[in-house]
């Protein structure tokens, strides 16, 4: 039986909002910040299963679809995997070695591609449109070039989607474009795609009791030189916390003496004509 | 708090959890004020697989017991009571169909319930069949391989929406409780049609409407059990689904005392957050205790239930009659806490004291219910 | 390739787990312990007072690049027209080639580019134009251009190449990396050079904004960044005379530049058509403004400047307004002239959008939050007082009643 593989590739990111900064040393306070899935993939999970419920509606539709959900990092992220299941995704596989560590965007491209590879015949890679840690938006196109296969990205919604090609609307600055291509394809996904449902009660109790097999380097036949830091072209070699570049004056006194201040400086600085 | 959950149940509220705090929460004020049923929601309920909790795996369903519906049902109250009304009114109109269905009957109409595709709806009472629901003059003539249904429904909830309705009907009247019988009747039937949509104190986005039949012909197949079982189907399906209207007593109290709680602190007065006070300390607790008391004989009646007593019908009544006295005090304390604010629509606690009136009146009212316990105390005793 | 806790300098101070975005660093007996969570982000070793820490193992491969010389934008065209960003980058491009005495060079593709177009990247600092031509560029697509700007990179060898980082720019340039096999940075808000080895230093936040990051290009050319609109400033100091001779146009092998991609349509975003980034003055509401109804209030002020109503994501996913007036790391990045935020505590996304505006007046009641920090003028106040007061002075003002 054909399969249609659809690969929706996520990533387990620390929770942002609970950060906050040591006024004495100016540095990153990090109290047991939760690692959640990166927020845009949830849209991206939902997407995927959204795409193989239309593919099956279709009376003509013999192919079997499977949505498959892979993320590269330490074992914790399996969790992630878990949650993606409990949202419907059929099966998972983690990307987990030490090598993989340190990667930048070209390097998960690479290790994402390798396992891709091994999924062999995957007609349709979905990704969120950005990570909350690291936010490039970089991962999709260039996995999507290692591929050969086009990348359409901040698709806000898919026109229509059958076995061999995809139409999809995306979000440019100012107006939306219309693209069709034909499949394989991948795609990233931003908020305005849909709502991600609510986990089902069978999805939760199949998310934990699944298997989720792990692949290393050497499942996926990857060396050492190419992943990770050591694959990587890009290399961080600072960490830092932003300066406050300027002492913000306070305005006192009644709401009208304050408004007035406000007023004075607008007419200074020539804004009201 | 920690009350022993499973995994799998600790699973149920969660995802509960997440629909009252994602979906129903935002949007709760406004369909209260325009009185809109909440078809979104009650799709993902049941996309959530939450429906197949009342149903044995047989047919669709995940085979968990009454214990599991109540703790969705309490959690979705948490969020907003016509919500859980429609999702537990859906149990109530298939439940006949599990205690007194046929094999053909279960297998034809519990799978799309287990799935949420279609809603339930019970049809019992009518204007002037209420508490005295045996007076009922909704009648069925038998005529050849189908029976004639006349007669009007009164106050259904989930009237009109739902698809598949249990209604009870009269084929012997003559023998008062024991010639009622219960049928089962789909929507789109000819000479079944709907009243107007009513305009209520509470859970107004909870739809409640008449069933209105006129020489509607339902197949035989659709007779539940035999003529005249009608009566006892009844009962045994309110003693089931009681502790479900007890979680939901529950679930508004709950709701209601958080509210209380945190506006409790924020809100200060003569220089202080008013928890400080004795008086406002002293109710909290007392609704606290209560809500508890309430939750705690609510758990345990569905676990007896589950455990397959058979002599459950004291602690159903029970369950409900407590719970839902405590949501009604509690939820009106809570305004009265919040005060000036607790009576304006802006605050969620008004509507929660509206909406938990409802629960002293359905499914038999707290007199009948007493008047239950009174009955089972002198039949069988007080000793346990 | 691994980290290293020196165990004669460790204290288990726990400096260095506080600061770990990962979960990676755990203390016992006193001394730090590195997981397998580690990404190697590095910020460890800058925190650690004494220096315990250390990446080990990386190879340095010693890549002769001399070849590659020069910094390179990428003009970006819509309908014709250059983008901002472009002129922002031959700005910043400009600073940077000085710095290295190297030359600032532009590459424009399109059809039919029109002679502004080609004139004024040189008011912009640069010293050449490369331009590629020709009907099969008529519409924005990657496949295709990203082919066009390889061949382009690879018979120039630009030292470093940057971008704008729109909507296009973010799946053009990582797939110009990608067959390349470069190093890409993407949202730069500061680019400079490193004396010492003449490599680009590439800043960028991460987090959300909470961290910045400084990252470099290893073993490869060339150093590709690309940088948001509105964070760099453009400077038109220099004049196009003469610009003719400056003109190189690049004829490239377009025998395989058939793309995959079949633009159906193109549709102006109905309802409100708000690009937020067109004004001088963006008044923006957030949680304190309490309501829908409320924004009314800020229109009113925004109009009076012919500015417009961004708001925080709060607002948006409270469903007050709509997702293209948001501002933030999730929004738009806006940098007007004012910037007045009403009613917003300024989170750490919220300022990602806005902090390098000019001016930033901020009104709250809380006299803690962050926005504070970031604004040039700050009022702790009820914004349903301030806003209307302000309102009514300045159409006193403009003499409107």
């Amino acid at each position: 039986m054909v399969k249609i593989k659809i690969v929706i590739c996520i990533k387990q990111v620390p929770g942002t909002t609970d950060i906050r900064i040591n006024p004495e040393t100016n540095t990153l306070i990090r109290e047991g910040v939760e690692t959640v899935i990166n927020p845009f993939d949830t849209y991206a999970i939902e997407e995927g299963i959204r795409i193989k419920e239309r593919l099956l509606a279709d009376p003509e539709a013999k192919e079997e679809v499977e949505v498959i959900a892979m993320t590269m990092g330490p074992h914790q992220s399996e969790s992630i995997l878990r949650e993606a299941i409990s949202l419907g995704a059929d099966r998972a596989v983690l990307l987990s070695d030490r090598a993989f560590a340190g990667a930048d965007t070209w390097a998960t491209a690479l290790t994402l591609h390798g396992a891709i590879k091994k999924i062999d015949d995957c007609r349709l890679v979905i990704l969120g449109k950005q990570t909350l840690d690291g936010d490039t938006g970089q991962v999709g196109p260039e996995l999507a070039q290692m591929m050969h296969i086009p990348f359409i990205g901040y698709a806000s919604s898919i026109i229509d989607i059958n076995r061999s090609r995809i139409t999809v609307k995306r979000l440019m600055e100012d107006r939306y474009e219309t693209f069709e291509v034909r499949l394989p394809a991948a795609i990233s996904v931003g908020k305005d795609i849909n709502v991600p449902r609510v986990p089902s009660l069978r999805g939760k109790l199949k998310a934990k009791n699944e298997q989720i097999p792990v692949w290393d380097k050497n499942e996926l036949g990857l060396q050492d030189s190419k992943i990770g830091l050591s694959g990587s072209y890009t290399q961080v070699i600072k960490i830092f916390t932003p300066k406050h570049q300027y002492e913000v004056k306070m305005l006192t006194g009644t709401a009208d003496e304050q408004a007035g201040e406000i007023y004075s400086k607008l007419v200074e600085l020539n804004i009201l004509q | 708090m920690h009350y022993f959950l499973t995994e799998e149940q600790q699973m149920i509220v969660d995802i509960c959890r997440q629909i009252v705090e994602e979906r129903i929460k935002p949007v709760r004020a406004e369909m209260d004020e325009k009185g809109i049923f909440p078809a979104e929601i009650i799709k993902e309920i049941g996309q959530s697989d939450l429906f197949r909790l009342f149903i044995p795996e047989k047919y669709g369903g995940m085979g968990t017991g009454i214990f599991e519906v109540c703790l969705a049902t309490e959690e979705l109250s948490r969020g907003d009571l016509s919500v859980a009304t429609t999702y537990a009114a859906s149990g109530l109109g298939f439940i006949p169909i599990l205690v007194m269905g046929n094999e053909q009957q279960k297998m034809k109409y519990l799978p799309d319930l287990a799935s949420g595709t279609k809603l339930a709806a019970f049809g019992l009472t009518e204007s002037e069949a209420g508490s005295d629901a045996s007076s009922l003059r909704t009648r069925a003539v038998k005529d050849g391989d189908s029976y004639i249904i006349n007669g009007t429904k009164q106050w259904i909830t989930n009237g009109g929406e739902a698809d598949i309705y249990t209604v009870f009907a009269a084929t012997s009247p003559e023998r008062g409780a024991r010639g009622i019988s219960a049928f089962i009747v789909e929507k789109g039937a000819k000479g079944f049609e709907f009243g107007k949509k009513e305009n209520k104190l509470g859970i107004r986005a909870s739809a409640t409407r008449e069933l209105v039949f006129t020489d509607c012909s339902v197949p035989k197949e659709n007779l539940l059990g035999s003529e005249g079982m009608g009566f006892i189907t009844a009962m045994r399906t309110f003693d089931q689904s009681r502790p479900a209207v007890g979680a939901q007593a529950v679930g508004v109290a709950q709701a209601a005392l958080e509210e209380a709680v945190e506006y409790s602190k924020i809100r200060h007065q003569f220089g202080q957050p008013i928890s400080a006070f004795q008086g406002v300390q002293h109710m909290l607790a007392d609704m606290a205790t209560q809500v508890e008391a309430a939750r705690a004989l609510v758990y345990h009646a569905a676990k007896v239930i589950d455990s397959g007593e058979k002599n459950i019908s004291k602690l159903s009544a029970m369950s409900k009659l407590y719970a839902s006295d405590v949501a009604m005090k509690v939820t009106t304390d809570a305004v009265q806490i919040l005060g000036g604010y607790g009576y304006m629509k802006e605050y969620p606690v008004e509507k929660m004291m509206r909406d938990a009136k409802i629960t002293q009146i359905y499914e038999g009212t707290n007199q009948i219910q007493r008047n239950i316990i009174a009955l089972e105390l002198i039949k069988r005793g007080a000793g346990w | 390739m691994e980290i290293k806790v020196n165990q004669d300098t460790c204290t288990g101070c726990a400096l260095c787990k506080n600061v770990c975005m990962y979960d990676a660093i755990e203390i016992a007996d006193k001394k730090a312990i590195m997981n397998e969570n580690c990404i190697f982000c590095g910020a460890c070793i800058d925190i650690c007072k004494y220096g315990s820490i250390e990446i080990t193992g990386l190879e340095e491969s010693h890549k002769d690049f001399s070849q590659y010389s020069g910094v390179m934008v990428f003009i970006e065209q819509h309908e014709n027209r250059t983008a901002d960003v472009s002129y922002e980058l031959l700005s910043e491009g400009r600073k940077l080639a000085d710095k290295l005495k190297t030359e600032l060079s532009g590459v424009i593709i399109g059809s039919n580019i029109s002679e502004e177009s080609k004139k004024s990247v040189f008011r912009y600092g640069a010293d050449k134009l490369y331009i590629a031509d020709d009907e099969v560029f008529c519409h924005n697509l990657d496949d295709i251009f990203s082919k066009a700007l390889v061949q382009v990179i690879h018979r120039y060898k630009p030292d470093i190449f940057l971008a704008g980082a729109t909507s296009f720019g973010r799946s053009l340039v990582p797939k110009v990396a990608a067959i390349i096999k470069t190093g890409l940075t993407a949202d730069c808000t500061a680019l400079s050079i490193d004396e010492e080895k003449k490599i680009l230093l590439q800043t960028r936040p991460t987090f959300g904004g909470n961290i910045l990051a400084t990252i470099i290009t290893r073993n490869a050319r060339p150093q590709m960044a690309t940088v948001r609109p509105h964070v760099m400033e453009k400077a038109e100091n220099y004049s196009d005379e003469g610009y003719k001779d400056k003109l190189e146009n690049v004829i490239l092998d377009t025998e395989n530049f058939k793309s995959k991609y079949k633009l159906l349509g193109t549709e102006k975003e109905s309802g409100q058509s708000i690009n937020l980034t067109d004004y001088d003055v963006v008044v923006s509401g957030g949680r304190g403004m309490g309501g829908p109804e409320n924004f009314a209030l800020l229109k009113e002020l925004a109009d009076l400047f012919g500015g417009v109503v961004g708001a925080s994501r709060a607002a948006v996913d409270s469903d007050w307004i709509s997702y293209p007036h948001q501002v933030g790391q999730t929004g738009k990045t806006v940098n007007p002239k004012i910037y007045i935020a009403c009613g917003i505590s300024g989170a750490i996304q919220h300022l990602a959008g806005m902090q390098t505006s000019d001016i930033i007046i901020a009104v709250n009641k809380d006299p803690d939050a962050p926005i504070f920090k970031v604004a040039n003028y700050g009022i702790v106040g009820d914004v349903f007082e301030v806003v209307p007061k302000l309102i009514k002075i300045i159409k006193t003002g403009k003499n409107i009643t």
